[in-house]
């Protein structure tokens, strides 16, 4: 991992730079006007949300199951994660939606539903940091619980009425918003990967020092 | 008595129409569409994309941030441990 740890932190750093460059470059939409251009953000980072919450929630499972140590490591550092990512998809949306919709929230099936996930998110690390001893178990549940409402959120927009655009909106892109919104998810993604990774490896580096404190009290 | 409902017609449709013209004509606690919003009055689109772009790269860094100053303060502690750890 450590080899190619390097070429994913420059390739992430010429992504992010250049981001702006093709964002700006993308048509502006014919409805919505320059602000269509969230969008090449708040997708990337709602999809992020989604993996992580994923990844949060089988790593769960994992430890919850087998008891492996290294699976729990991963679940509280794809946690904090949903909780990143869900923030960033929980302030530009309304950003968005001031100048789209005229309000900045709106109390409707996929808004409600995400901002939900999010704090099971939040709860679930609050529980990790306050809950005391083996409250990774109780938080491993509720991790799994969060995981289970991915796929109603994610929904939401196609079986409820909302303002929210639907799904389908990603797949029907116009060729030049398509290589635009992709080149972000991509630039996301190894970002992502990179954070997952830090964040594994200060877990695992906590690890050692619980372990140390135990042998220098022996 | 023609002259008498003259007076009375007077009396009663005179202050009504007088009250009628003398009402202005967008009243002030009334709200007032307009067919088109002026220019001023529209919410600037850019610096909304910005602030929004703005606000993805403070939250990431500030992660980064705060993970940087999570690992520097462990590894800081896992050396001070590993120094005291008796040596086998």
């Amino acid at each position: 991992m450590t080899r190619i740890f390097v070429p994913l932190v420059l390739i992430a750093m010429v992504l992010f730079a250049s981001a702006p460059l093709v964002v700006a470059n993308a048509p502006v939409e014919q409805t919505m006007g320059l602000v269509q251009k969230i969008f090449y953000y708040h997708v990337p980072s709602a999809m992020l949300l989604f993996v992580s919450a994923f990844v949060c929630g089988i790593a769960s499972a994992v430890f919850l199951f087998r008891r492996s140590a290294a699976a729990d490591r991963v679940a509280l550092a794809a946690g904090e994660l949903v909780v990143l990512f869900g923030l960033i998809v929980l302030v530009t949306g309304p950003i968005w939606a001031r100048k789209a919709w005229g309000v900045w929230w709106e109390w409707d099936a996929r808004l409600t539903s995400s901002l939900l996930l999010w704090m099971i998110f939040v709860a679930y690390l609050m529980v990790r940091r306050f809950g005391g001893p083996g409250s990774e178990k109780l938080a491993g549940a509720m991790a799994l619980f969060g995981m289970a409402n991915v796929p109603f959120v994610y929904v939401s927009v196609n079986y409820w009425r909302t303002l929210h655009p639907k799904t389908s909106v990603v797949m029907t892109l116009a060729p030049g918003m398509r290589g635009a919104f992709w080149f972000c998810v991509a630039a996301f993604a190894i970002l992502y990967l990179l954070l997952l990774t830090l964040r594994k490896r200060l877990e695992d580096q906590q690890a050692m020092v619980e372990q140390l404190y135990l042998a220098v009290e022996e | 008595m023609k002259k008498t409902v003259l007076l009375l017609v007077l009396i009663v449709v005179l202050p009504g129409a007088l009250l009628w013209a003398q009402q202005p004509a967008a009243p002030q606690g009334d709200f007032v569409p307009l067919s088109e919003i002026p220019q001023t009055e529209q919410l600037p689109a850019a610096p909304m994309v910005i602030g929004a772009y703005a606000f993805v790269w403070v939250a990431l860094l500030g992660y980064v941030w705060s993970l940087w100053r999570r690992m520097t303060k462990l590894e800081r502690e896992l050396a001070d441990l590993q120094r005291r750890v008796p040596k086998h």
